[in-house]
């Protein structure tokens, strides 16, 4: 198909050259260093916490943030984060992990069959679809918060994983990032040319679409995880039980348990905590960054 | 809503005739086999309810925040092995006050048993959310407490709990800081600003006490102890006057240490808070009666710095103190077990076995019995310096002044308390003006939640 | 650019009901895509955003139940100091760290892209990190370096003999909280913005650099129209955004409770009047409000911004 073939060229050469010259052009030193403390910004708390996580609770506070001090405690904090309380750390990780594979993963797959459905197929009150969903960007979360625990409790949803779960089946900027990708990248010719094969609309999807979206998906799918890995409101309100606490409430909990009477501050542990929370993130964006790279690249600009 | 379909409609309507048909049959045997003779056949709430329902067992759920909850708990399992309880942690008084709120909105998910602190109590009492457990027989178990924690319990024609433990005031500080600055412990509210005053001088690190206008309680709790009864609460009728005479001289006293900035302005409970108390960089502390558990765990570096004395008084006169935090356990109205449920609340805070486990992890009882039993009186503090805090901390408990009230939604005023109250704080204004805008505030939010307010 | 033709029939009677049935079962192949996420959607936002809007009607007294109230919700809320205060607020974040984060995110792009960056995937990567950061996380980190006492705001101080940064005064707050905002979704913007770039053509940058323009010329008249589009998406989400402000000043308030107040955010308003205060209903309505006023300004900010945007 001539069609791919221009639009795969020319997405090459557009991944291949940027600047005004057709050669390599000097790196410069100005810039890099400019750069660099922009990244220093970026890394610096992140560098507290790596730092803190190797301090006891008693020369937490009482030594300099951003150097190590006291006895080195990494491997002690860690493993007491993960066996405080009978190792709840890990049953909260466990949920996370639950939450995420079930809400994210439904999330991207929901978003991509109906992104896909809007590009590519025309049908009565599509617009108005679109519009509503796009629109439901914009309702701030505490609007729906109560009356949706309100619901969910009237169907004996609430303190169930459910109750997280479904919330977080909704993506609708994974909608719109399919349905832009999908404009873009599926051609309308190929799909025709499968009916006229007799491929069923299901059967095209599947065979030909979905690889072509692939960079998309993944895109949906990193931000659906981070979105889900990092949910905070919605559990806060919904869950009661402890032992269906996603890592972030969990935290949350450790952290208050300095307040009030018999308080036994664990700020130590909230630290490390906080950054095996952190690291299963880092790694999937490590892992999967040539995908959501591509897949964002074809979202943004229409000529 | 789904539509019914015809079917479905059928065989709704068929259930319901033969569910009403069971009913009544039911309801007819049992009319003829009803029997009247006491103890034979116990009543549905009544102290050998409770004993029936210990013996044939059956699940709870029991919220939370006491540290040595799951402790007691393991123990009354070991007593009652047919009985199965689950203990939820609720982390801190606002998330379970929060959780218990909603669950009451929602109609379900409510446990069987919560803890509620006494501030909070009145609330749930007017929501209807707990059961009166007059019927269980509790109001034998009056004389086992020290009227303060009793009367929030058993108040507006009905015993809605059972005290778990007390907060009498008293002062602690460190008496190395003082040593070292050469202070003596203050025995009036003006020597007490005095000694703030020379701490300053001497050493712009230590401030006499941290307080930023942000804890509620501490507010009304100072309040209370300066003779001042803002609130008062009969039936759907308040009064809220926080421009008494009594909250008048707590407010025009503490504004000479908030005008001088005598005071850190570390909000409690913070690490940096832990920090200034190990160091004596926060040398007193005018708290509830359970804080020497706290500092045991969260201040550990202070160990031997710090000693307890009674609050300082206005005039001079005889002790006077209030009441700061403290809590009780109740039953919720949508518990499926009721009987069950009130007998592990019963054993929970009167049986000898929970409360030796309850003051093991540093709690401060409510218990006539524990207070004053030699053992208690005795006990001399490692942390303290081996002083024998206990005998301050009931000095404390007995000089309680009474009449104190609070309102029926004193969880929303004490949120909003730093908004008016700790807003003052931070404009350096009077703290009368901030108490004035508490009180307009809470004036129009009883009115929109329909009651008669009144100033 | 040649296309296989489908063999379509003359355009007989037959033919255009056979087209037809073929695109009534693609317009129901179509729907069928879209509807599990139509029914999860109406389950999750449709029915609680109606139940919302009929709660904004009642009212539920703690003496005295539930009643009718019309819109007497709405006129308190427009009267309401505290909801004024607080939509005000957002405002003015929204003016000051929207563009100033944008602008951020723009350079960063654009330096990245520029290919002079030594090393620009560590680049690419570190500065997207924050992102990947849970809220609470984030303010328990900088609430920690905005200690006074300990942080390292103290030790700034501390080393210049006098309070330069306090981020816990009137002034400043809203600044620190601007700070938090942007270091955690500087990077993601900046993503948005550099994918935008790498999607330019390479004959755009091939006639340039024959008409031997320098890196500024192509920078304003290359790159900055090809982002137009990014500009627009990202400048829509990060005012929903700052409508929306609630994480990082409500999990930051127990560090200064009397400076973040209950109601310092309209969020944090309907948060804490739902969950503190009983007060549902009212809640609902200042949800509403600011909902609404979000989609508006969002929606014109979008008809200005690129008219081509939604086909």
């Amino acid at each position: 198909m001539t069609a791919t073939t221009t639009a795969s060229r020319r997405r090459a050469r557009a991944l291949d050259r940027s600047s005004g010259v057709v050669d390599r052009p000097r790196r410069s030193v100005g810039l890099t260093i400019a750069m660099s403390l922009f990244l220093v910004y970026s890394f610096l708390p992140l560098a507290w916490l790596v730092i803190s996580s190797t301090k006891t609770q008693e020369s937490l506070y009482t030594s300099f943030g951003l150097w190590f001090s006291g006895p080195f405690a990494f491997f002690d904090n860690v493993v007491e984060t993960l066996t405080y309380n009978d190792g709840i750390f890990v049953r909260w990780l466990g949920n996370t992990l639950l939450y995420v594979v079930a809400g994210a993963g439904g999330a991207t797959i929901l978003a991509t069959l109906a992104g896909y459905g809007l590009a590519k197929f025309t049908f009565p009150g599509k617009r108005a679809i679109f519009a509503v969903v796009l629109g439901a960007i914009a309702v701030p979360g505490t609007a729906l918060a109560v009356p949706t625990f309100l619901m969910f409790s009237q169907m004996g949803l609430t303190n169930t994983v459910w109750a997280i779960i479904i919330p977080s089946l909704i993506s609708p900027f994974g909608l719109y990032l399919i349905w832009v990708y999908a404009v873009d990248s599926v051609p309308t010719e190929l799909l025709e040319a499968a009916r006229v094969d007799g491929a069923g609309e299901l059967r095209t999807f599947f065979t030909i679409s979905i690889k072509l979206l692939a960079p998309g998906i993944v895109t949906v799918a990193m931000f659906a995880i981070v979105a889900t890995w990092n949910n905070y409101f919605l559990p806060l309100i919904m869950l009661n039980d402890p032992a269906l606490f996603p890592l972030t409430i969990g935290l949350q909990q450790w952290n208050m348990q300095a307040t009030g009477v018999g308080s036994d501050p664990i700020f130590n542990l909230v630290i490390t905590g906080a950054l095996l929370t952190i690291v299963p993130i880092v790694i999937a964006f490590l892992l999967l960054q040539r995908f959501w790279q591509s897949g964002l690249s074809a979202g943004s600009v229409k000529q | 809503m789904t539509t019914l379909t015809l079917r479905t409609r059928r065989t709704l309507v068929r259930g319901l005739a033969a569910g009403t048909a069971a009913l009544l049959i039911g309801a007819g045997l049992a009319a003829c086999a009803s029997d009247t003779t006491p103890g034979n056949d116990a009543e549905p709430g009544s102290a050998d309810a409770i004993e029936a329902a210990l013996e044939a067992g059956g699940e709870l759920t029991y919220w939370t925040w006491t540290p040595s909850a799951e402790a007691q708990v393991a123990a009354f399992q070991d007593a009652y092995p047919n009985v199965k309880v689950t203990v939820v942690n609720t982390a801190s008084a606002n998330d379970n006050n929060l959780k218990l709120q909603n669950a009451i909105a929602a109609g379900s998910g409510a446990p069987d048993v919560v803890q509620v602190e006494y501030q909070s109590l009145p609330q749930f009492i007017l929501s209807d959310s707990l059961l009166d457990l007059t019927e269980y027989g509790f109001g034998d178990l009056e004389d086992l407490y020290t009227p303060g924690p009793w009367g929030a319990v058993a108040q507006q024609g009905g015993i809605w709990g059972l005290p778990q433990d007390s907060g009498p005031m008293a002062l602690f500080y460190n008496k190395r800081v003082f040593d070292e600055f050469g202070l003596e412990v203050p025995s009036t509210w003006d020597e007490y600003i005095e000694a703030g005053r020379a701490l300053q001088a001497a050493d712009p690190e230590y401030f006499i006490t941290n307080d930023s206008g942000t804890d509620a309680g501490f507010g009304t709790s100072m309040i209370w102890q300066a003779g001042g009864r803002p609130f008062s609460a009969d039936g759907e009728n308040i009064t809220v006057n926080l421009a008494d005479e009594g909250t008048q001289r707590w407010a025009d006293t503490w504004d000479t240490l908030v005008q001088e900035g005598l005071m850190s302005q570390i909000s409690g409970w913070t690490d940096e808070w832990f920090a200034g108390l190990a160091s004596g960089k926060i040398a007193t502390l005018p708290i509830g009666a359970w804080m020497p558990g706290v500092f045991e765990s969260g201040a550990a570096d202070g160990a031997g710095d710090w000693r307890v004395a009674p609050m300082p008084t206005y005039d001079g006169g005889a002790a006077v103190t209030a009441e700061n935090g403290g809590s009780s356990e109740a039953v919720t109205k949508q518990s499926k077990n009721p009987a069950l449920a009130a007998g592990f609340l019963q054993w929970l805070n009167s049986s000898e076995d929970s409360i030796d486990v309850f003051l093991e992890s540093g709690g401060f009882p409510a218990t006539v019995a524990d207070l004053n039993s030699d053992e208690f009186l005795n006990y001399e503090s490692d942390y303290f310096g081996g002083q024998k805090i206990n005998e301050v901390l009931v000095d404390a408990a007995n000089s309680v002044s009474t009449g104190w009230q609070y309102l029926p939604w004193q969880s929303y005023a004490n949120s909003i308390y730093a908004d008016t109250v700790g807003k003052a704080y931070l404009d350096k204004a009077s703290i009368s003006d901030g108490l004035a805008a508490w009180q307009q505030q809470n004036v129009a939010y009883g009115s929109e939640q329909g009651f008669t307010v009144s100033e | 650019m040649s296309t296989i033709a489908p063999a379509v029939p003359a355009d007989t009677v037959a033919a255009r009901r056979r087209r037809g049935r073929r695109t009534t079962t693609r317009q129901w192949a179509g729907l069928g895509f879209v509807a599990p996420f139509l029914i999860v959607f109406a389950l999750t936002f449709l029915a609680p955003v109606a139940y919302s809007i009929y709660l904004s009607l009642f009212r539920n007294k703690l003496v005295g139940g539930n009643s009718f109230v019309g819109i007497e919700n709405y006129l308190q809320a427009f009267t309401d100091p505290k909801f004024l205060e607080g939509a005000l607020r957002v405002s003015l974040f929204l003016a000051v760290q929207v563009p100033i984060m944008l602008v951020l995110a723009l350079i960063a792009a654009l330096a990245i892209d520029s290919r002079r960056l030594a090393g620009s995937s560590l680049f690419r990567i570190g500065l997207f990190l924050p992102y990947a950061v849970p809220g609470v996380v984030a303010v328990l980190m900088w609430g920690f370096m905005y200690s006074e006492r300990m942080g390292l705001a103290g030790n700034v101080n501390n080393l210049l003999g006098f309070d330069l940064i306090t981020p816990f005064t009137q002034q400043w707050i809203l600044v620190a909280i601007g700070n938090i905002v942007t270091w955690e979704f500087v990077g993601y913007n900046m993503l948005i913005f550099y994918s935008a770039l790498r999607a330019i053509p390479g004959d755009l940058y091939e006639a340039a650099a024959l008409d031997g323009a320098g890196q500024f010329r192509i920078v304003w008249s290359i790159k900055l129209p090809a982002l137009r589009g990014a500009i627009v998406i990202a400048t829509i989400f990060s005012i929903i955004g700052s409508f929306q402000l609630f994480n990082e000043p409500n999990i930051l308030r127990p560090l200064a409770p009397s400076l973040i107040t209950t109601y310092f955010t309209p969020n944090m308003y309907a948060y804490n009047l739902s969950f503190f205060g009983q007060q549902v209903n009212y809640a609902a309505t200042v949800a509403i409000i600011m909902g609404v006023v979000t989609a508006v300004i969002a929606y014109v900010v979008q008809l200005r911004g690129n008219r081509q945007e939604l086909r």
